[in-house]
């Protein structure tokens, strides 16, 4: 439907190459006006290269790009936004104190007569807010505006530039449902306009909700390409994977022991979360599902001992446990796998043996003393248990997004614990390294371990859990059965 | 398959044993230096005139020290010289005016030091205050206090054998204050590398928050941290009065700032969590030997002042300039 629509942006043969290593060869795309344009592929297919290509952040090694017919070569990310091409990246990349209309005409403001013309500033952000369905003034700061509303914010900085060509990269990783949906209304406004679009996302679903056309990528080439959207899921996975896919998650083990976790009228000092109740068993999965704002991170905090409690009560095992810092939840077998895996699970520019030694001093070190050799030997054991692609030296930053993972979670299993929290688990890893993830869940499981999981991905949650929590508005909105939860009931309780 | 594993681990055990770290540069630095002034100089390349340099650098190494634990946890300690003021004249008026002996007047002082770097590890954490705001606070209060003690007169005299620590050389080549100073960077060192503790110093400043999800008492070892390097100071204070003979409320102005040279010349990087103690004594040797090469050549104390400040330029861009690649 939108084959007959002008060529804005075309790519012929783009290739890189780092000294020997090449990361992208002849890839051919066209971008069309008014399409969404799937870019899919692992963690290092090349996705990132490709996009940093066209938006004037990296040079292609071999190959040529025109944008309406005119030859087209940013050498700096500001030469394509001044062109019309821009990405809004993952991480957001805005000025917190400053207020939206200065974050959206940082260094290009508006002048009149020498000055800033702060008038013309606040009025044309305002167009693209409104454009883009924002309610909100556009001398409001930056800072505690929701991450949805940021990025849209960052859309509308790059739509004040003129932009006739957004990539998006990963725009919905830390968006909730609403949220989600508000972003797609936005997509298909702008894509009615005449923008052309290229959206990076691991969340397939989604990708049959926006794309026009689906892009794979793998090991640096062009491996697929679907002229419409809704092409059925495993058929993209196994274009992505190079293989066919037997299943996606593993048979999860119904739960044999006891209550080993027992939160009663649980309520978060920040007001996050109010009045949960739960327990889980011993190898039982409990998913915790809810969008974002729910309250979902801060409630697996404070059972952490990561975040303060103002009220009620955490059972480990029946004792009731006073929990004031990580190292008390730790010492009691309570563990968490942080949702943001470069700040708050790894050091990456320290040793992948250093980051796994720093949680378990007291078994590395023998009084106290640490060892080359003793580090090395227990770092060693747990990759190879995790099946760790890398070497204990090796600095953590080295690791692909799902080995660094499997890093996090190898620091704590080696202490052999009795309640793993695991917050957002496969959130930007690829769909190859998500399936050994979920079979270290369910080995924990098996072995007797009692473990949560929060995520934002529907699918990962009703696929894991036993029971799944689901949580609206910091409150208890109800408790599934695995037999009873579908992705409609899920979302009717998140939303309620 | 066992065996594969350690026989290449032992392999690069050797080379292990000898990587500085991120120090390589700096140390090729120093031996150019040295070679030059070799050179240039007919006086340098002496064991008289190596003995002067480790004379001379004893107060800054031992200082230096304490900078490289609060620097590797991502701070900043600007007290350190009006902390080595402070544990003169609190040994000096303990000593002189009050008749203490001698060890107790040290004790004390060291306490006292201790006190002060707590009061800022206190103002870090529970407070919140910037590393840079709350060291400079105590920067101004421990000059005061130090100032107070004998409303700014200097107290001389001291006996001899406190002055011999750092005149008489044992075994032709040996001063107490500079066994103290190789003490204080070897523990120093074992302890960064080889003790669970020190390594926590790395993962505080890689990270607080992955160091306090770890389970680490981020609070707790900042506090520390700031103490030792208090007493650091207060220890370097001590080593300054034997070796002058006398205390002045006065002495160390301006030493924090030759002392965060040295430990950001030796690699350890502003940032927090990566650098160690090889580094840091290279970057001490580094001002030393220009101090003292640059004395031999005749060169004026000002335009010495420009050659410091170029070579710290030169250390960090060029450390920069590697990681970068």
């Amino acid at each position: 439907m939108t084959s007959t629509n002008p060529v804005i942006l075309s790519l012929r043969g783009i290739g890189k190459t780092y000294g020997t290593i090449t990361v992208l060869q002849g890839v051919d795309l066209d971008i069309r006006a008014g399409e969404v344009i799937a870019l899919l592929g692992e963690n290092g297919a090349g996705k990132s290269t490709l996009s940093g290509i066209i938006a004037g952040s990296r040079e292609p090694s071999t190959g040529a790009m025109t944008l309406d017919g005119q030859p087209y070569a940013p050498a700096s990310p500001r030469q394509a936004i001044d062109t019309g091409v821009a990405l809004i990246h993952q991480e957001l990349k805005l000025l917190p104190h400053l207020t939206i209309a200065e974050n959206v005409f940082v260094g290009r403001w508006p002048m009149k007569g020498g000055k800033i013309d702060r008038a013309a500033m606040v009025r044309r952000a305002e167009e693209q807010l409104q454009r883009l369905g924002l309610m909100i003034p556009a001398t409001r700061q930056v800072e505690g505006l929701s991450t949805a509303q940021q990025q849209l914010v960052e859309i509308a900085k790059a739509l004040a530039l003129k932009a006739r060509v957004l990539i998006l990269d990963e725009p919905t990783a830390s968006l909730g449902g609403a949220e989600t949906d508000l972003l797609f209304a936005q997509i298909d406004k702008l894509r009615s306009e005449g923008v052309g679009i290229i959206y990076i996302s691991h969340r397939l679903e989604e990708i049959r909700r926006i794309a026009n056309r689906i892009v794979v990528l793998r090991d640096g080439q062009k491996v697929a390409e679907f002229d419409r959207g809704d092409v059925p899921v495993r058929q993209v996975v196994e274009a992505m994977v190079g293989r066919s896919l037997e299943r996606m998650f593993p048979t999860i083990p119904a739960p044999k022991g006891g209550v080993m976790l027992s939160v009663r009228n649980l309520t978060g000092a920040n007001g996050a979360f109010r009045n949960v109740s739960f327990d889980v068993r011993e190898g039982e999965i409990l998913g915790i599902a809810g969008l974002m704002g729910a309250g979902r991170t801060e409630l697996v905090r404070a059972i952490t001992g990561a975040d303060p409690i103002a009220s009620g009560e955490v059972r480990l095992g029946g004792q009731p446990l006073a929990l004031r810092s990580p190292a008390d939840a730790i010492s009691r077998g309570i563990v968490m796998v942080p949702e943001d895996r470069k700040l708050q699970g790894l050091i990456v520019e320290h040793s992948i043996g250093e980051n796994l030694g720093y949680a378990n001093t007291d078994r590395v070190a023998a009084k106290g003393w640490i060892t080359g050799r003793g580090l090395a030997s227990f770092a060693d054991a747990s990759i190879r248990r995790f099946g760790v692609k890398g070497r204990a030296e090796q600095p953590a930053s080295a690791l692909s997004g799902g080995n660094q993972q499997k890093v996090v979670i190898a620091k704590w299993l080696a202490r052999n614990p009795r309640v793993v929290v695991l917050d957002e688990p496969t959130r930007g890893i690829d769909v190859g390294a998500r399936s050994s993830i979920y079979d270290i869940i369910v080995e924990l499981a098996a072995s007797g371990v009692a473990v949560i999981v929060v995520s934002s991905d529907l699918e990962e949650v009703l696929g894991v859990s036993n029971r799944i929590l689901v949580l609206s508005h910091g409150n208890q909105a109800g408790i599934l059965d695995r037999s009873e939860a579908t992705d409609v009931r899920v979302m009717e309780l998140a939303t309620s | 398959m066992e065996d594969v594993a350690s026989a290449r681990r032992g392999a690069a055990g050797i080379p292990r044993l000898f990587s500085l770290k991120g120090a390589t540069g700096p140390l090729i630095g120093l031996i150019l230096l040295c070679l030059f002034l070799s050179f240039t100089s007919d006086r340098f390349l002496s064991t008289r005139n190596f003995l002067n340099i480790l004379d001379q650098v004893t107060v800054l190494g031992i200082m230096a020290v304490g900078m490289t634990f609060v620097i590797l946890i991502g701070g900043i300690d600007l007290a350190v010289g009006s902390v080595l003021a402070l544990a003169m004249m609190v040994m000096g008026y303990l000593a002189n005016e009050l008749g203490l002996p001698m060890a107790a007047a040290i004790l004390v002082a060291l306490v006292a030091s201790a006190g002060t770097g707590v009061v800022s590890g206190f103002l870090i954490t529970t407070f919140r205050v910037p590393a840079f705001i709350a060291t400079l606070a105590m920067m101004s209060v421990a000059r005061g206090l130090a100032n107070m003690i004998t409303d700014g007169q200097q107290i001389v005299g001291f006996p001899d054998w406190f002055n011999d620590l750092a005149s008489i050389r044992h075994g032709g080549f040996l001063t107490v204050t500079v066994a103290l100073a190789i003490l204080v960077f070897l523990a120093a060192y074992l302890f960064l590398r080889y003790r669970s503790a020190g390594r926590m110093l790395y993962a505080v400043g890689g990270s607080n928050e992955v160091a306090r999800l770890a389970g680490i008492d981020v609070r707790l070892v900042t506090i520390a941290v700031y103490a030792a390097s208090a007493v650091c100071a207060g220890l370097a204070g001590i080593v300054l009065a034997s070796r002058l003979d006398s205390v002045q409320p006065s002495s160390g102005l301006g030493y924090e700032l030759d002392t965060i040279a040295a430990v950001v010349i030796g690699g350890t990087s502003l940032t927090g969590g990566s650098g160690g103690i090889p580094g840091t004594l290279i970057g001490v040797l580094i001002i030393g030997v220009l101090r003292n090469g640059l004395n031999l050549l005749n060169v004026s104390p000002f335009v010495q002042q420009i050659v410091i400040g170029i070579v710290i330029a030169i250390a960090v861009a060029a450390e920069t300039y590697r990681n970068r690649k």
